[in-house]
Parts: C-alpha cells; sequence; structure tokens
C-alpha cells in the first residue's frame, strides 16, 4: 500500500518536472522548424534552455513606478501555470493528482495567472504595457468562452469534466466520426493559438511592435522575473499541445493501472506527440501572416462558433431538447 | 446503420459549416469558392445517403448537385464577377460578428423547431432535417446581410443547397420535381446575371444600396 503511494508520488513527481524540462525544448523544435522552413540556420535546439539560464543569472532591473504587484506577479504566475501544465495528464491517465484534473478547474488556473500579468502590465504605466494588457484582456474574452463550450462538448460526450475520464473514454471508445467532436477540435486549436500568442493572432518573434501582444505586457521584465514568465509561456505552449493530444489523439497513454513498463511506453508516446505538435506549429506559422489586430474578434469569434455548433450538434445527436 | 449514420451526419454538419464560412468570407472569390465546396459536400452527402440507403434515383440528384452548383454555377459566377470587375471588391457586411450570432441563433432555432415538430420521426431524420433547416435559414441570412448582387445570388444557391438536403433526409423527392427544380435554379441565375448586369449598366456598381439612394430622390 505504502509503496503503492509513494510510487505514484514518484510518477507525479516525474511528470511535473517532465513538462517543465520538455517546454523549451518544444520551443526550440517551433523556433528550429520555422528558421530551417526559410532557409535560415537557426538558433540550436536547446537555444531557450540557455536562454533561461541566461536570464536567471542576470539582475532584474525594476522602473521606479513599479509596485509589489509587479514584483511579486512572476512567482504566481509560473506557479499557477506549472500546476495547470502538470495537471494535464501526459504519459498516463490515472496520476495522483488526476483527481483534481479537472477542465474547468485548468480554465481558471489560466485564467487567474493571465488577469495577473495583464495587471502587471498595466502596473507600471507604460503605454505598451497598457496596450497590451487591454488587447489580451480583449483576447480572452472571446477565447475562454470558447474554451468553456468546448469543455462542455467533451464533458457531454465522455460523461465528466475529470480530463483523465475524457481520456480513458477516448481511449475506450471505438473510432467513429462525429462532427461535435470535430468542430471542438478546430475551435480548441484556435483558441491555443490565440492564448499561447501565436502567429495569426500575435507574433511571438516580434520586440517591439506596435501589434504586439503578449511582448508588450512583459516588455518590463528583466532578469529572473522575465525567466519565470517565459517559463510560464513555454510551459503554456505545451500545456496546450497536451491537452490537444490528451483529448483528441490519447492513444499510447498508460491507462490507470499500468505498471512501469506502461509508463515508459507512454512517455515516449507523449514526447514524440508533443514535439510533432511543436513542429507542425512551427510549419503553421511559417505559411501564414499575421492578421490585423482589429480582425482578431472576428478569427477568434470563430472559435466561439465552432464550439456553440459543436454543442448544438451534440445536442441533436442525443436528442436533448426533445 | 451507425456508420452509415454517423457519414451521412458529418457531411450534413460540414455542409453547415460551410454556410457558416459564407457568412464569415467577406472577399467574393472565396464566398464562391465556398459555395462550390459547399455543392460538393451536398453532392456527397446525397451521393452517400444514395449508396447507404440503397436508393439509387438519388446518384442522379448527387450528379446533378455536383456538375451543376458544384462546377458549372460557381465558374459562371466567377466569369460574371470578372467581367463586372469586381473579382477584388471586398464587401463591407453587416459585421461579422452580428451575423455569426444571429446565424447560431438561427441553427439553434431550427434544431428546436424540428425537434418539437418531427417528434416521430426517426432520430438520424430528424437530425438531418434540423441540420438541413439551418443550412436554409443561413443562407436566407446570407441574403439579408449581404449588399452585393452576386453574393446574394450565392445566398439563394446556398438555400436551395439545403432544401436539397432536407429532401434527401425525408423520403426525398421524387425525379421530376427534383429535376425540374435544379433547372428553375439554372434560369434563376441567367435571370440573377442578366439583372446584374442591368443594374450595373445603370448605376456604375451592384451594390444594391444604390437602388434605395435611387428610390429616395422620386420621392
Amino acid at each position: 500500500m505504502n509503496r503503492e503511494l509513494l510510487l505514484q508520488v514518484l510518477a507525479q513527481g516525474t511528470q511535473m518536472t517532465l513538462v517543465l524540462l520538455v517546454a523549451p525544448l518544444a520551443v526550440g523544435v517551433v523556433r528550429t522548424v520555422k528558421a530551417r522552413l526559410m532557409r535560415r540556420q537557426g538558433p540550436p535546439l536547446w537555444q531557450a534552455y540557455l536562454d533561461l539560464v541566461k536570464l536567471l543569472r542576470k539582475e532584474s532591473v525594476l522602473a521606479e513606478s513599479a509596485s509589489w504587484l509587479f514584483r511579486s506577479a512572476p512567482y504566481v504566475i509560473f506557479p499557477l501555470t506549472w500546476v495547470a501544465a502538470a495537471l494535464v495528464p501526459s504519459f498516463a491517465s490515472g496520476l495522483l493528482f488526476n483527481w483534481a484534473a479537472d477542465v474547468v478547474a485548468l480554465v481558471a488556473l489560466l485564467g487567474a495567472a493571465r488577469a495577473l500579468l495583464a495587471l502587471a502590465g498595466m502596473d507600471v504605466g507604460t503605454s505598451f504595457g497598457g496596450i497590451g494588457s487591454s488587447r489580451e484582456m480583449m483576447i480572452a474574452t472571446l477565447a475562454e468562452p470558447a474554451m468553456m463550450l468546448i469543455v462542455l462538448t467533451l464533458a457531454f460526450a465522455a460523461g465528466t469534466t475529470r480530463l483523465a475520464g475524457v481520456a480513458d473514454f477516448f481511449v475506450a471508445e471505438p473510432l467513429a466520426v462525429r462532427v461535435s467532436l470535430a468542430l471542438a477540435l478546430i475551435s480548441l486549436i484556435i483558441v491555443a493559438l490565440a492564448e499561447n500568442a501565436r502567429i495569426p493572432v500575435d507574433n511571438p518573434a516580434t520586440h517591439l511592435e506596435l501589434t504586439m501582444v503578449h511582448e508588450a505586457m512583459v516588455l518590463e521584465y528583466s532578469g529572473r522575473h522575465l525567466a519565470l514568465i517565459e517559463a510560464a509561456s513555454y510551459l503554456k505552449l505545451v500545456l496546450y499541445i497536451s491537452l490537444l493530444v490528451c483529448l483528441f489523439a490519447p492513444f499510447g497513454m498508460a491507462p490507470a493501472a499500468a505498471g512501469i513498463g506502461g509508463w515508459l511506453v507512454g512517455l515516449v508516446a507523449w514526447i514524440a506527440k508533443i514535439l510533432f505538435g511543436a513542429a507542425c506549429l512551427g510549419v503553421w506559422e511559417v505559411s501564414i501572416a499575421k492578421m490585423r489586430v482589429f480582425r482578431l474578434p472576428d478569427f477568434v469569434g470563430v472559435a466561439f462558433v465552432f464550439a456553440f455548433l459543436a454543442i448544438l450538434l451534440s445536442f441533436l445527436a442525443r436528442g436533448v431538447l426533445a | 446503420m451507425n456508420q452509415a449514420y454517423d457519414i451521412s451526419h458529418l457531411l450534413a454538419g460540414a455542409m453547415l459549416v460551410t454556410s457558416f464560412a459564407l457568412l464569415y468570407q467577406d472577399r467574393i472569390i472565396a464566398v464562391l469558392n465556398v459555395f462550390a465546396a459547399q455543392s460538393i459536400t451536398l453532392a456527397l452527402a446525397v451521393a452517400w445517403s444514395a449508396w447507404s440507403g440503397d436508393r439509387p434515383d438519388l446518384f442522379i440528384t448527387a450528379t446533378i448537385a455536383f456538375s451543376l452548383k458544384g462546377v458549372v454555377i460557381p465558374l459562371a459566377l466567377h466569369r460574371t464577377v470578372a467581367r463586372l470587375g469586381i473579382h477584388r471588391e471586398v464587401e463591407k457586411v453587416v459585421g461579422v460578428g452580428v451575423a455569426l450570432v444571429v446565424g447560431l441563433a438561427l441553427t439553434a432555432l431550427s434544431q428546436a423547431l424540428v425537434i418539437k415538430v418531427a417528434q416521430g420521426t426517426a432520430s438520424y431524420a430528424r437530425e438531418e432535417l434540423a441540420l438541413a433547416l439551418a443550412v436554409i435559414l443561413n443562407g436566407f441570412l446570407m441574403m439579408i446581410v449581404r449588399r452585393n448582387a452576386v453574393t446574394q445570388i450565392v445566398g439563394f444557391m446556398s438555400m436551395e443547397n439545403g432544401l436539397i438536403l432536407a429532401a434527401t433526409g425525408a423520403r426525398g423527392m421524387p425525379l421530376v420535381v427534383e429535376v425540374s427544380v435544379a433547372f428553375s435554379v439554372l434560369i434563376a441565375l441567367f435571370v440573377f446575371a442578366v439583372f446584374v448586369f442591368r443594374i450595373r449598366e445603370r448605376f456604375d456598381t451592384i451594390d444594391i444600396e444604390a437602388l434605395d439612394r435611387m428610390r429616395g430622390d422620386r420621392r
């Protein structure tokens, strides 16, 4: 019994360190794929690790007008995102945290982190930070309802909002074509692009540009604060890829009772899927242009429309309104 | 049976998605391409239900839908747009967000309606009917929110696509009706085309608002 518990704690701990370790690598894969497709050499694959280490060693410069909120925000944003990333089942579905891995809790954790970041962006009082915060909130007001609708659709299909339960359900379910799930998938991809400040919504490679969103908010951060914020954004990327994988392509994931062998298989499958997702993101980012800020509500609104359609169709399939 | 139902549901759902894409697009060329995609999806849906339901007459419907509305009409409209020289025009719609939200409301409405009205029928027929009704209403909506005559024609045609889908999901139209509807749509296209060119000749634009202004002058 005790040994069982120890193993569980160990597995959960492995997952938590794993997401943290894989995150910079995934970002590196995105950057490398983009660079190679543009026929550039690009930075080495592990550049994101070096960046984080460099930032952690540097001193953090604070603006004179910065308040305690600005100083403490990174120390809250990073753990919130980390816990959220650790909640998503990665290589096995029966881990210790999984009873708490509710999609609604996930959305709440990410929402709290985003609200703090927006506040911190406005704290110093520069105009860039304010612009970034207001745009981030504009995107969030559209993306979050869409996310909740997607959650509802999935919960409706699987009968639970627990991520592990949903994943188990889809592993057990025979392969079937379902419109509502296809729509939910598209919608979730759009939400993921918007939340991670990826290309049609925001360009992660820019610095000091009028159209930037995420970078504008974190413009005043430096040193270890910036390292934490950057790490949080890497984690968020892995979280969303992991979420997509866990909900829509959970094959290879170890079930609750699998031993260490099953976990190893799940581990390899998960890392392969994450890196594949990152490579897909790189290809996508090269092949599309960034949208004007004023067209963003239309684009992210499409996610909302698709999510709404998804839930309507799943109602229809079940005959709920009858 | 279940597989057959899944795929027909998927195709009908795809048609609904394309009708939302029609509402979303504001470039004329893109609207025409999306319309062609919708018609081809319709043809696939009809062909699927012909194959799975063993109703060979529906293959004719599918062929008509594919050749006429998937190929001929979009090409004709492309040529019209090219001759009018409006292929680069971006149309100002009511506002994409508003149109999409109204479209969603219409979809929900058609669902609630069909489920209440067609209580006795089999569930898959009911769903197909609800989706088809949503496509029809979205076609209506497209005709209302668009100001350009060509995109209004597309709205009309997509409404007709919804009608065919509804007919397939139910017991199916008799072939004579089917053929005559197809030809009347084709004739409607010619009438529309002549009409559009006339409007352009007189007002130098095919923005329907020009008609409103003219009536205002006479008063």
